[in-house]
């Protein structure tokens, strides 16, 4: 390779606010013609120390706040929050709890792989048409969290041992009838986008990395499934009960941004089967432990590690309590933002074009990034 | 699948003989124990955890950091090494969590210590083992204050560069200037008073 010539190179600042980038996030980019040189991330535009708040308020009240990390998945954000603070004071979680937990996480799923696939397309210059028809079928997902949980995002529904409350009469029936129907929808979109010349083109071999490289890098979620390991800690560390539901995880053979999409049209399919599953087998009984205290609520000193697949990647939560009503040590171990670390490796001698690409690939939300 | 701590224990100790290490006892429910290693070892034990065939402990998920300013709430909650002595004074902590993808183990969880919070706020770093680390290093200098040595690219990430405190410190204080109003009035005038006599009126 030939000496680059500094004066030569060009310095773009891509973002923060810009199409692309999918919120407040910035590349420093350094190209050699259309080549990348040098890209380093700059973020932190959103960050509001959400961990410092939590450590001066209840365990109960960073509940909400949890909402507002991955903004497009409050529900999971919410589980993997209760569960931790559940392993922390070792509360029990009733069977129809679990199984509410299980169909809204993989409902929330289905809500962010299908917007991924909008926002992707977008990322590539079709913008608009893809996201609608996603955006169209998380509005009746979202239609469902309002008549549960009162909210259509910001849902605050988890509860420690339990859920707020139970599902609405006719809920479950509405949510079988939406599950029934959301294959059309995949097919349309998959009919729409996997043959598609222009995305394969763009999109084939451009962002891969050996396998040792993304686990070391911390990469965990459909992008390391992407590249063909299958680490899927439903499977892995079957939290809740998974362990219950026959489903299968999709894996890729090279881990470019092909199979990403791939991945994530495939994982849709798959959380529709644990849907049906969970919706033929919901059981009667309480929704939350009767002995679970909403009120004057201290765990024990001790730490707990809890960790959950969101559908971002590992979304785990570490607390420390020193036995008063606030914890010590709140920590959030946000999949978007450890996902990024090997942005730059990814970019490399690729052209800006498939930058964009890559980071859209990667499907940060950075409400979670900056916390 | 947890961890069997007390094996890792005692192969650590076989392999690396030079290595301060202490078992951490969790008294919470979660029977997560951990296991304090000499910052000075710190990299060994990580590139041992890494490298050895058995282990495999290839996915470093989870770097934090954690103030421990108090010693008689570190007595108390942070787990004091059996046998040790009390600590003196406040420390940083650096918490891992590392897991194998290949046995489906973990978490395994190390703690490294500085000496004090003030001046020797060093730990090494580990990024040349795990490359995930390098963000999560990088937030812990923004927000805690360790210097982390041989990283290799130390810069603040969440906070602006200009910005000087570590604001995840216990004693950290915020600024009481951030209800910023055109004509402050009620309560914030009185803030603004309090908060800029000494700058305005000299």
């Amino acid at each position: 390779m030939p000496e680059l010539d500094e004066d030569q190179l060009l310095h773009v600042s891509l973002g923060p606010q810009h199409p692309s980038t999918h919120g407040v996030f910035r590349m420093n980019v350094l190209l050699d013609g259309e080549t990348v040189v040098s890209l380093k991330p700059v973020f932190g535009y959103l960050h509001r120390n959400h961990e410092k708040i939590a450590e001066g308020i209840t365990y109960l009240s960073s509940m909400p706040f949890t909402d507002r990390l991955d903004y497009i998945c409050p529900l999971t954000n919410n589980w993997a929050y209760a569960q931790a603070v559940e392993k922390l004071a070792g509360i029990e979680v009733p069977e129809r709890a679990e199984y509410i937990r299980v169909i809204t996480a993989e409902l929330t799923r289905l809500i962010n792989h299908s917007a991924f696939v909008g926002f992707f397309l977008g990322d590539m210059g079709a913008w608009g048409s893809a996201l609608m028809y996603a955006f169209r079928e998380r509005e009746k997902i979202l239609d469902l969290f309002e008549d549960l949980t009162g909210a259509r995002m910001m849902s605050n529904y988890m509860r420690f041992g339990g859920c707020r409350n139970d599902l609405p009469d006719g809920w479950a029936a509405k949510a079988s009838v939406l599950v029934n129907e959301f294959p059309r929808f995949l097919d349309e979109l998959e009919n729409l986008v996997t043959g598609n010349e222009i995305l394969i083109a763009r999109t084939q071999n451009i962002g891969a990395l050996p396998k040792e490289a993304l686990i070391n890098g911390g990469i965990t979620g459909p992008m390391l499934r992407a590249a063909g390991v299958a680490y899927d800690i439903r499977k892995v560390e079957p939290y809740g009960i998974y362990d219950r539901f026959k489903f299968r995880i999709p894996l890729g053979t090279t881990g470019d941004c092909y199979d990403r999409l791939m991945i994530r049209l495939l994982e849709l399919r798959e959380s529709l089967a644990i849907l049906r599953q969970a919706l033929d087998q919901l059981p009667e009984g309480a929704y939350i432990h009767p002995k679970a205290k909403i009120r004057n609520f201290k765990p024990p000193v001790g730490e707990a590690y809890a960790r959950i697949e969101s559908p971002k990647g590992e979304l785990g939560f570490y607390l420390i309590s020193d036995g008063s009503a606030k914890p010590f040590r709140y920590r959030i171990r946000p999949p978007s933002f450890i996902n990024l670390t090997l942005l730059e490796d990814m970019c490399l001698g690729l052209d800006l074009a498939d930058v964009v690409l890559i980071l859209g690939s990667i499907d940060i939300v950075l409400g979670e990034v900056d916390r | 699948m947890t961890p069997d701590l007390p094996a890792i224990f005692t192969r650590l100790r076989a392999e690396l003989p030079a290595a301060t290490l202490a078992h951490l006892r969790n008294p919470g429910p979660s029977g997560q124990d951990s296991l304090l290693v000499a910052p000075a070892c710190l990299v060994a034990v990580c590139q041992f955890l890494h490298d050895s065939a058995d282990l495999d402990f290839d996915l470093l998920s989870n770097v934090t950091g954690v103030d421990w300013p108090d010693p008689a709430l570190t007595d108390a909650v942070a787990l004091p090494a059996e046998g040790s002595a009390a600590a003196v004074g406040g420390f940083l902590e650096v918490v891992y969590h590392l897991y194998s993808t290949s046995r489906r183990v973990g978490p395994l969880v190390l703690r490294a210590r500085s000496v004090d919070r003030a001046e020797q706020v060093h730990i090494p770093s580990v990024v040349a083992v795990y490359r995930s680390a390098e963000y999560q290093e990088r937030e812990i200098f923004d927000l805690f204050g360790v210097k982390f040595t041989g990283h290799p690219d130390l810069r603040r990430i969440l906070m602006w560069d200009e910005f000087l405190d570590h604001p995840m410190r216990k004693d950290y204080l915020a600024p009481d200037d951030y209800q910023y109003e055109p004509t402050p009035h009620d309560a914030v005038l009185e803030k603004a008073k309090q908060h800029y006599t000494a700058t305005s009126e000299s």
